[in-house]
């Protein structure tokens, strides 16, 4: 207790040199903590919104079809399987019929993914229900980004080329029903949505699909023509390509995270130079060398500990106003090719928290404690008179 | 009288590059309880030494020196550390206060060390600031001091404890002629009130001419060892304080 009170008082006493160390510290707190939210965040809404957007419970997908292989969609296709027959009328899994095609827009020609999915369904946050019309045309949708790319708008006519099953290539005019904005860019870029019967009727393949999108808790079969995807394997390279980019951003933090502890050792190198008269006096008081090196380590702790004070004191309020109103990323991020919303709100976990407070904890005591434990090799004559340096 | 000090044969030897330099060639020396008493002599005499040795900073290299019955070289780091603590005061010639601590906190710190309570730990520090006549700046820090009002603090310090022993290296060197009487006036007093014994390392006059008893040194050996009978303190009509 001793102890402590004698190096509060040092870390007071050295007035403002202490308020710049902590503050230094503190903002290196606030800085890991909201970068690794907003990592965190970003994770979290890159995942959930691909779950809302295009994986809802899991996919059944169809033993021919390869994500991989642009040429082998068109032959991906199968019928679907009897057993799953109720859950398809019951809407407990929407079947999807995947194409090749190619649309003129402005006289261009641009290579697309056509994508069938019945307008009602209910699976996916699609705006499908634009697809529902009568048969004097072919509605479609497609995303803001595919869009903007065709030079698009809502009720643009454009002329859609594609191949039947045997090899035939027709042609229609579409007309863009809807232009949505979403988050993954998976069902936007490259994508055109029309209604499943269409589709099926244009390539020839009634009753045909190339995935099956399943609810969330319903019973999963074991199929060999469709094998099963949970969410975690359909999300596992989404997630992979967030911890690639946050290996880049780690290295933003470790420098923060380096320049503010080099200030800490700085600080306890610097003051061992300048306070070994005073370091002398302790021991000619009656301290022991090891009772010094705790006091000196103690005072470079509790600057970590005064960060963490002042760190709450500013940086919640910062978080909590981030994590409710979210931050608005100025640019166009849809060629990213990672979901990533207008605005990301960071997501702060307990275990973030207490693992970043904790980690600069243990560091900043250990970068205090090395140049202490120098002073345990000093003669305590010498320091006296300043001269043991 | 209760010995405090016993110096039997004391040999103190540096290393210096490849051979060694001798600062203390058999010294033989005993203090009482109470006694006021100075190592006198020129620089490079050894006075230093013997002090620190006394004070057990540093450890003979012959011969023994024995503190309240303990023999320095014999101690461990925390047993030396230990009866620094306890029984020991330090006045150097510096101050040597800690600058980022009050007045109070500088002569509080001993306390602190010794793990007594916050209200008698108070009142132990207000009472020797009075001795000292400091009470009116117990929130100052060393640096709003004069150097007289500093040794005045280092003083209160190494008394707040009562301590049996304080050893004092040059107290004045850095103090003008007023203030040197006032410091030496103080010491005395406390010499004479708490019977706590006082060495110092001197060769200021001004200090000599206070001392009971005179220990000469010169090239590391005892020269001269000679005591007053009658104490014969100058007298200075008047006590700067600032």
């Amino acid at each position: 207790m001793a102890m402590m009170k004698m190096a509060l008082r040092s870390l007071i006493g050295n007035g403002l040199k202490t308020w710049l160390n902590v503050f230094v510290l503190s903002f290196t707190f606030v800085l890991i903590i909201f970068m690794q939210g907003l990592l965190e965040g970003w994770n979290r809404q890159a995942v959930t919104d691909t779950v809302t957007w295009e994986i809802a419970g899991g996919q059944y997908w169809s033993e021919k079809y390869d994500p991989y292989d642009p040429f082998s969609i068109d032959s991906s296709a199968a019928v679907l399987p009897s057993t799953l027959k109720e859950e398809v009328e019951a809407h407990q899994i929407e079947p999807v019929l995947y194409a090749k095609g190619t649309i003129y827009p402005g006289g261009r020609m641009q290579g697309v993914l056509l994508k069938g999915i019945r307008p009602d369904q209910q699976l996916l946050a699609l705006p499908t229900y634009l697809l529902k019309g009568d048969d004097s045309d072919v509605p479609v949708i497609m995303g803001a980004h595919m869009a903007k790319q065709a030079n698009l708008k809502v009720n643009d006519l454009v002329t859609l080329r594609w191949r039947d099953v045997n090899g035939t290539f027709e042609a229609i005019d579409i007309r863009v029903a809807g232009i949505f904005r979403t988050t993954v860019p998976t069902v936007d870029i490259g994508q055109i949505w029309l209604p499943l019967e269409q589709l099926r009727k244009m390539t020839l393949q009634p009753n045909a699909s190339t995935i099956l999108i399943t609810k969330g808790n319903i019973p999963i079969q074991k199929l060999a023509a469709w094998p099963f995807k949970d969410q975690t394997e359909l999300t596992k390279q989404t997630v992979a390509m967030l911890q690639a980019k946050s290996k880049g951003y780690n290295v933003f933090y470790f420098i923060f995270f380096t320049m503010a502890l080099i200030a800490i050792f700085d600080t306890q190198v610097l003051s061992i130079f300048r306070r070994q008269r005073e370091i002398g006096t302790l021991v000619a008081l009656g301290m022991t060398q090891k009772q010094v090196v705790t006091l000196f380590t103690l005072e470079g702790t509790m600057n970590a500990f005064l960060a963490v004070i002042i760190g709450t004191i500013w940086g919640l309020p910062l978080f909590i106003a981030f994590s409710v109103h979210g931050i608005h990323i100025p640019m166009d991020t849809s060629s990213f090719g990672i979901p990533m919303a207008d605005k990301m709100f960071p997501y702060y976990t307990m275990k973030l928290i207490a693992g970043t407070i904790s980690l600069i904890m243990i560091i900043t005591a250990l970068v205090s404690y090395l140049p202490a434990r120098k002073i345990a090799r000093m003669k305590p004559t010498d320091a006296i008179r300043g001269k043991a340096l | 009288m209760k010995t405090i000090v016993e110096v039997k044969s004391l040999v103190k030897k540096f290393h210096i590059g490849t051979g060694y330099f001798t600062a203390l060639k058999g010294v033989d020396l005993v203090f009482t309880e109470g006694e006021f008493a100075g190592l006198v002599g020129p620089s490079g005499s050894g006075k230093t030494t013997l002090l620190n040795i006394i004070g057990t900073l540093d450890v003979p290299s012959e011969g023994e020196v024995v503190v309240l019955s303990k023999s320095v070289g014999k101690l461990s780091p925390k047993e030396a550390a230990q009866l620094r603590k306890e029984e020991l005061g330090f006045i150097f010639q510096n101050y040597n206060l800690l600058p980022v601590y009050t007045v109070f906190e500088n002569v509080e710190f001993p306390l602190l060390l010794l793990n007594m309570n916050g209200e008698d730990r108070k009142k132990r520090v207000m009472e020797t600031l009075e001795w000292v006549g400091l009470t009116e700046k117990v929130n100052s820090r060393p640096s709003q001091l004069s150097g007289g009002e500093c040794q005045r603090v280092a003083i209160a310090r190494a008394m707040v404890k009562r301590p049996l022993l304080v050893l004092a290296d040059e107290p004045t060197a850095n103090l003008d002629a007023a203030n040197s009487h006032n410091i030496l006036q103080t010491m005395e007093k406390l010499n004479k009130e708490l019977k706590t014994t006082f060495i110092f390392a001197t060769h200021d006059e001004k200090v000599i001419g206070y001392l009971h008893r005179i220990i000469r040194l010169d090239d590391g050996k005892v020269v001269g060892d000679e005591k007053k009978d009658k104490i014969n303190s100058p007298q200075i009509t008047q006590i700067n304080t600032d």
